[in-house]
């Protein structure tokens, strides 16, 4: 029987190509693209080529599905990622800490509501264009492998699948390098083929979260507050413009003179404070991680060796990964770790499997 | 497989009559109906023949008459250039809760950035406003009352009159959006005594892009456009002479058949609420049973988004719709319900299935036979519904 599949579109070149492709595998191909936010809601409009939520990356997709005689659906998933999504990124931006929206956005929209959206219009399955390789085993384990072009990887931000969910996905790019996408995309002449991409977070359109981060909690009658930037020794140095505006490891911007480079070392809300130091007391050794979700293996109950990454861009440092509690574990690196920010992700990798991962508390 | 058509009160196909009326208009007799030559002449001639149709069906005088590009630019004529030209002397205006946003975002518009004061005359659960509510809104500061006369999401039909008085005691003008209803019923502008009133012709089997404002002899309205004289410097842009012969072919048919198609969309709009009702359960028809457009029927299936059912029912082949659609094709929750005061879930479930004289009681046996279906696979996954079990 032909099955059914519900492709995911951005309006990019990775996600039209996904369709095509399932189209071309023999299946019946549904397009839709996720209004996830409002200008109106979230500012910074400035009518960039290029970005999900807008009109003309929306008809891209439609002309494209119209290409490969597929429905295409626009599906207003926006008030839920409003709730899970900004809220949260809000809310962790005013405890100290730097949040990943994508990660919350595939847990709690795309692999939640998409996927019921998906079982509704009677789909068996749900595709997304990311770099990540979805197999199943014998045991019937789902699992992710890292994408075969190293350098467009996005396995990071997809350990919060569950098995269920993962079950229901076709990723297939997984196994694609990104310039062979491209040119299949030129080949069947695609007109995202030369769109550019963005990594930064959609709804923040102009690239500014300080703007963006100002105006929603003024809209919620909510300001920051000055403080203290301290030396890890005690010294006042300055005057922050928020705790919100700085991450750890940050040296830019901080707007104080000082004989030797500084870098934000931690936030500390409570006392509305800013602590720097030098370069050296940014590395630890330790760190402990929660919500976790094992993806590729059953939840182990002994220490796993495992490669963690502690953000998108981090390459990966040897470790071991010890379970505390169903959903917390411990993190040892076997050599210290540069800026280990809470709020992150934490990835667990054995080669190119991902086990699972996290968030940085 | 089969495609029905249940959205009629989005659009209708053009009649092949009409089509064969604007034909000439198209290519032989293309002339610029502004010129001074015979290309113009026959062009401005076939123009103020169909004003003089459209005049004479909603009781006007064909010089009361402008032609537009449709609802939704003849509404903002009526909202912003009454406004503007009552500028530093009013500053206030009124729109119905239920409006379409034709209306209601030219209204939101002079209140954020013109400094006029907006107010929503309420509706009540069936769509209905009444005189007495508008009574308290209206001061010698309204500049203009607008209510439309068919809702177009739930078929409501409003008594216009009582409103038009009490809106003329302060002295003020009154506009109706009678899109919904010109052509299907009885509209007269004279007896409604309204001021201003929209109609466009793609709602009656007629083509897009062509519309009409009545504005009463002796009212004025800023124009929106600058640029010519056409239209009586109202409207400037080079006329859309097909589109106004098919507008008043299309409104001489819907005349002639209004009787016929009534009784017949009365019928089949009875026979399927009965059907949907009997077969499956906790669904509500919104907006009132009696005193509507009676193609047009909303209907709240509990615990199910509306969303989903009309994806569901495009892949079976039934085109119908939910809410309104925002310019990217998402759907959105109905503003008309929730000022109707439906509940949050209820007005998210509600689907419009808005009938036309090619519907069938074979395709709506179709819809009811699968209906149920679709309805209760829904129902099985959504959250909602088993919770309020």
């Amino acid at each position: 029987m032909i099955q059914k599949v519900l492709v995911a579109m951005s309006g990019g070149v990775d996600s039209s190509v996904a369709a095509l492709l399932l189209r071309e595998m023999g299946y019946d191909v549904v397009g839709a693209h996720m209004k996830l936010w409002d200008y109106v809601d979230v500012g910074g409009d400035i009518h960039k080529d290029g970005r999900c939520c807008t009109l003309d990356s929306i008809n891209d997709c439609r002309m494209i599905c119209n290409a490969i005689s597929a429905p295409f659906y626009v599906l207003n998933l926006s008030q839920q990622f409003k709730e899970k999504v900004i809220e949260d990124f809000v809310a962790e931006y005013r405890a100290g800490r730097t949040p990943n929206p994508c990660v919350r956005c595939n847990i709690d929209v795309k692999w939640s509501e998409f996927l019921r959206k998906a079982n509704e219009v009677g789909c068996d399955y749900i595709a997304t264009g990311h770099y990540a390789i979805v197999e199943q085993e014998e045991d019937g384990r789902c699992q992710i492998r890292k994408g075969t072009d190293k350098s467009r990887d996005q396995s990071y931000v997809l350990w919060g699948i569950s098995q269920e969910a993962l079950s229901k996905t076709i990723m297939p790019l997984g196994a694609m390098l990104k310039s062979e996408v491209r040119s299949l995309a030129k080949r069947y002449g695609l007109r995202t083929a030369e769109k550019t991409e963005s990594r930064e977070i959609c709804f923040v359109a102009d690239d500014d979260y300080h703007r963006f981060l100002t105006e929603y909690e003024a809209k919620e009658g909510r300001t920051y507050q000055p403080g203290d930037i301290v030396h890890q020794d005690g010294r006042v140095l300055g005057q922050h413009k928020g705790t919100p505006f700085y991450t750890i490891g940050q040296r830019k911007g901080l707007g104080i003179a000082h004989p030797t480079p500084l870098y934000v070392q931690k936030i500390d809300v409570a006392n509305n404070r800013i602590i720097v130091g030098d370069d050296e007391a940014l590395f630890e050794q330790e760190c402990e991680v929660e919500n976790v979700n094992w993806v590729s293996i059953s939840p182990p109950e002994l220490p796993e060796q495992a490669e963690v990454k502690i953000r998108y861009l981090h390459p990966a440092a040897s470790a071991t990964v010890t379970p505390l509690t169903d959903r917390t574990v411990h993190v040892i690196f076997d050599e210290k770790q540069r800026a280990i920010t809470p709020g992150q992700s934490a990835v667990f990798y054995r080669g190119d499997l991902l086990l699972g991962g996290g968030v940085i508390a | 497989m089969e495609s029905i058509y249940l959205d009629h009160n989005a659009t209708t196909p053009v009649d092949p009559e009409v089509v064969q009326a604007m034909l000439p208009y198209l290519s032989g007799n293309f002339g610029n109906a502004s010129s001074v030559h015979a290309f113009g002449r026959d062009g401005k001639v076939a123009l103020e023949n169909a004003r003089e149709m459209i005049a004479s069906v909603i009781n006007c005088e064909p010089s009361e008459l402008y032609f537009t590009s449709g609802g939704t630019e003849s509404d903002n004529i009526a909202v912003l250039g009454t406004a503007h030209r009552f500028k530093g002397r009013k500053d206030h205006i009124i729109v119905g809760a239920a409006e379409h946003h034709a209306v209601l975002e030219p209204a939101e518009y002079l209140a954020h950035s013109e400094d006029f004061k907006l107010d929503l005359l309420p509706v009540d659960g069936e769509g209905f406003s009444s005189p007495e509510q508008l009574k308290e809104l209206v001061t010698d500061r309204t500049a203009l009352v607008s209510v439309m006369h068919a809702n177009n999401e739930t078929g409501t039909v409003q008594d216009i009159g009582g409103l038009v008085e009490v809106t003329h005691a302060k002295n003020c003008l009154f506009h109706t959006d009678a899109v919904q209803s010109t052509g299907k019923i009885k509209v007269d502008v004279k007896r409604m005594g309204v001021d201003m009133a929209t109609i466009t012709a793609h709602k009656i089997y007629g083509p897009k892009g062509i519309g009409g404002l009545y504005v009463r002899a002796g009212v004025k309205v800023s124009p929106l456009f600058y640029g010519g004289a056409h239209e009586k410097k109202r409207r400037p842009g080079t006329e859309n002479v097909a589109g106004a012969v098919g507008f008043a072919k299309a409104l001489e048919i819907a005349m002639r058949r209004q009787e016929d198609d009534f009784r017949n969309m009365s019928e089949l709009a009875d026979y399927f609420i009965d059907k949907v009702i009997g077969s499956i359960p906790d669904v509500m028809l919104n907006g009132p049973r009696k005193n509507r457009i009676p193609q047009t029927m909303n209907m709240s299936f509990n615990g199910v988004e509306g969303e989903s059912v009309v994806l569901a029912l495009d892949l079976k082949g039934i085109a119908c719709s939910s809410g309104s659609a925002c310019t990217s094709g998402a759907t959105e929750p109905s503003h008309v319900l929730k000022a109707m005061g439906a509940e949050a879930v209820s007005a998210q479930g509600a689907i419009r299935f808005s009938l036309g004289r090619s519907t069938t009681r074979d395709q709506l046996d179709y819809v009811i036979s699968v209906l149920p279906e679709v309805i209760g696979k829904l129902r099985e996954m959504s959250p909602f519904y088993s919770q309020q079990k």
